[in-house]
Formats: structure tokens, C-alpha cells, sequence
């Protein structure tokens, strides 16, 4: 087993040792989402017109509240000081981090999106093209999350910051993933938008494992 | 032969200048040890000698190799402050990471440095219901299983009794019997041979 696969087995391992960590952000996911209809109206009609927009934003935010276990406790113990010094490429180390996190994360969000889905009057047609989204989006959230998690790894209490740091970079993955799922409803064409999210991933992926590579050796000095 | 060089270097944190002009040269079988009061910039300097911090100036070779290349990299083993595990994992499943980072190992001779090191019986404790002296051991049981010529060692005897003591001074020697080059800090008396001294 390599070194890669070797991390993303230790991280996974880790998180089903402390499920807490994980937990956390998934059951913020499913309450604030369940609490909508609640708060607003239990009408299909209104419900339905507004879930795609609910869902992103809950799962936009979970993401977002699970970065600080991505770095940080690794920063804490000293493994990731091991890593930097490692001669493998830190930058693959990080990516097969951001893999277990997007496992731990994005995975349930997708799995869990059609049970909301249910819940807020979604269609069939609709459910599908929100867990299309999700799969081709969530594991951006992933990467660019990681660019923010790296640079305040080293800071504590970072948590706004994390926020102002990473939030207007998700703005564009939210629009045309909700826009998606709602143009769906109405039986809309929605390459468009499936080809910027997909574009968004592939672009990702080949640069932010280098980017949070670089901030990261910065917050070890 | 495996040489360390160092020439003139300087090493900034903040306002402060920890050392500057720095120059030495490290040989196979030598063993320095790096002294100096608290601040004087020993943790700074194996850092830079890690490749985890840049220093202001100045060269770092080994074996003709710069800090930044991964050949560089193969060459050392690098022990901090902190203990670089995970306290849900168990003393095996940290090693065994720790040592992969560098190398593969196989889970016998993972199993056998565990032993040697004290820590008997303990491979399937989590680390997190280990003692300080227990967790510093964990990690110096790599030292046991590390092909790397170039240790650099952050305060090794932190937290050990004097039986751990004894086993790393002894390995120490071995390594540098053995021709590896061996820098380390400690504020403790040591009882190596040949050992040369650092103050900063």
C-alpha cells in the first residue's frame, strides 16, 4: 500500500475512531434543513420552490464547519511537520486528506440529500439532478475549503476567518449548482451549469493541492 | 562519506536574530550536540536543517544535495518537540505511518522496534493512554528502523527515565559507528563519545 493510500486509510480510520468530529457537521445538515419547514410554511407548492436553495446553503455551510478538523489536529500532534519533511509530494499528502474529508463530508451530504429532498416537496427529476450537483460540487467545496483550512491552521479560534476566507470563493459553486436544480424543475436545459461545476472540479483539483501545499509550509514556520 | 555543510547562516524570528554566520561541517560518525540557552535559536536551526523553516541566508548540503530536494529529504530523520501522533490510533498504527513517511517497513520489524524501545505489549494501546516518557518512545523507536544518514534530534531525552536515556545514547552511537552523522539538542549531560559541541 502506498503512502497516498496509506493517509487516506488513517485519516478515515481516525474519524470513525472520533465520530463526533464528523457527526457534527451532519447533523447541523439535517436539522437546519428539517427546521425549514417549520419556519416557513409546510406548503409543497412554496417549499418545493425554495429546497434546492436550502439544501446547498445547509450543505455549504456543513462543509464548511468540518474544515478546522482538516489540518488541525495533525498541525497539533506534529504529523503534518513529518509530512512537510517527507520526500513524498506534500502536495498528493494533502490531496488524499481532502479525499477522506470529502468521504467523511460530501458522501453522506449526497447520500442524505434525497431524504431533504422528500422532505421539501422535491420531484423525482429534481432529486436527481440535486444529487448530480452534489457529487460534481461537493468535493470542490473540499478542495477550496483546504486552501482556507491550511492558511489558518496555525491561529486559534479561526473559525470567522475561515468563513470570510473561504465563503466567496464557494458563491459560484452555489449559484449554478441551486440555479441547476431549480432550472430542473421547470424543465430547463442545465448543461450549462453542470459544465461550469465540472469545470470548477477539474480546475480544483489540479491546483489547490499545490496552493494549500504552499500556505501550509507557511504555517509551519 | 556523508558530509553536512553549513556556511553562513541566519536565522530571523520576528525582530529578533537568533544567529547569524553561522559555518559548520558535519562528517559521517560525528555527533553534535547543540547547546545554548533558552531562545538562542537550537530548535530554529534543526528546523532549517529539516527543511521546515527558511533561514534568512545562508547554505545547507548534505551529500552535495540542497535542503529543498527530495534526495535531501532521504537522508534525514527529523524528531521535534511535538510527538507526531494521533491519540486514536495505536502505538503500531503510529509507527507504521511515521515509518512509511520515509520508508516501507515491514509490521514484524515495526513489532521488534516497539519492543527494543520498552514499550512491550503496549503495540495495540492508543497512544492517547500512554504516558509522556511512553509517547516519546514511540516515536524514538523509529530511530531503531530510520536507514536515514542524517538524524536530527529535538531534545530526544525529553521525558524519558534513565533507562530510555541509555537506549538512545546507545543508539546514537551505533548510528554513528555505523558512519551516519547524528545533531541534537538537549540541555541534559550526555555520555556520548566523540561527541562535539555547538554552543550558539
Amino acid at each position: 500500500m502506498n503512502i497516498y493510500t496509506q493517509t487516506l486509510k488513517r485519516d478515515l480510520r481516525i474519524a470513525i475512531r472520533n465520530p463526533s468530529s464528523v457527526m457534527n457537521p451532519l447533523l447541523f445538515f439535517v436539522i437546519s434543513i428539517s427546521l425549514f419547514p417549520l419556519a416557513i410554511s409546510p406548503e409543497s407548492s412554496t417549499l418545493s420552490q425554495i429546497a434546492a436553495g436550502i439544501i446547498w446553503v445547509a450543505s455549504m455551510l456543513s462543509v464548511l464547519l468540518s474544515l478546522n478538523t482538516l489540518f488541525h489536529n495533525d498541525f497539533e500532534n506534529g504529523v503534518l511537520e513529518q509530512m512537510a519533511i517527507s520526500h513524498y509530494s506534500l502536495p498528493l499528502l494533502i490531496l488524499s486528506k481532502i479525499i477522506s474529508h470529502w468521504i467523511l463530508t460530501g458522501i453522506p451530504i449526497i447520500l442524505l440529500s434525497p431524504l431533504l429532498g422528500v422532505i421539501l416537496f422535491l420531484d423525482t427529476d429534481s432529486i436527481i439532478i440535486l444529487m448530480l450537483t452534489l457529487l460534481l460540487a461537493t468535493p470542490s467545496l473540499s478542495l477550496i475549503g483546504s486552501i482556507g483550512a491550511s492558511l489558518i491552521v496555525g491561529i486559534k479560534n479561526s473559525g470567522m476567518l475561515l468563513s470570510l476566507l473561504i465563503l466567496p470563493l464557494y458563491i459560484p459553486i452555489l449559484i449554478f449548482a441551486a440555479s441547476a436544480v431549480s432550472q430542473a424543475q421547470f424543465g430547463l436545459n442545465i448543461d450549462l451549469q453542470i459544465y461550469l461545476l465540472a469545470a470548477i472540479l477539474v480546475i480544483s483539483l489540479m491546483t489547490v493541492p499545490f496552493i494549500s501545499a504552499i500556505s501550509l509550509k507557511i504555517s509551519l514556520e | 562519506m556523508s558530509k553536512l555543510i553549513v556556511k553562513d547562516l541566519c536565522c530571523q524570528r520576528g525582530y529578533n536574530q537568533l544567529f547569524s554566520g553561522l559555518s559548520f561541517e558535519a562528517n559521517s560518525s560525528n555527533i553534535l550536540r547543540i547547546t545554548g540557552p533558552n531562545g538562542s535559536g537550537k530548535t530554529s536551526l534543526l528546523k532549517i536543517l529539516a527543511g521546515l523553516n527558511a533561514p534568512e541566508h545562508g547554505i545547507v548540503t548534505f551529500d552535495e544535495f540542497g535542503i529543498n530536494s527530495s534526495e535531501y529529504q532521504k537522508h534525514i530523520f527529523y524528531l521535534g518537540h511535538s510527538q507526531a501522533l494521533s491519540s486514536e490510533l495505536s502505538v503500531l498504527e503510529n509507527l507504521e505511518f511515521l515509518m512509511c513517511l520515509n520508508e516501507n517497513i515491514k509490521k514484524q520489524l515495526l513489532e521488534n522496534a516497539i519492543n527494543k524501545i520498552g514499550l512491550n505489549g503496549y503495540k495495540d494501546e492508543y497512544c492517547s493512554k500512554l504516558s509522556a516518557g511512553q509517547k516519546r518512545r514511540v516515536i524514538l523507536a523509529g530511530l531503531f528502523l530510520s536507514k536515514a544518514k542524517l538524524w536530527l534530534l529535538d531534545e530526544p531525552f525529553t521525558a524519558l527515565d534513565s533507562d530510555g536515556i541509555i537506549i538512545i545514547e546507545k543508539l546514537i552511537q551505533e548510528h554513528s559507528d555505523n558512519g551516519g552523522v547524528c545533531i541534537f539538542t538537549t540541555h541534559q549531560d550526555s555520555s556520548l563519545k566523540n561527541q562535539e559541541v555547538l554552543e550558539l
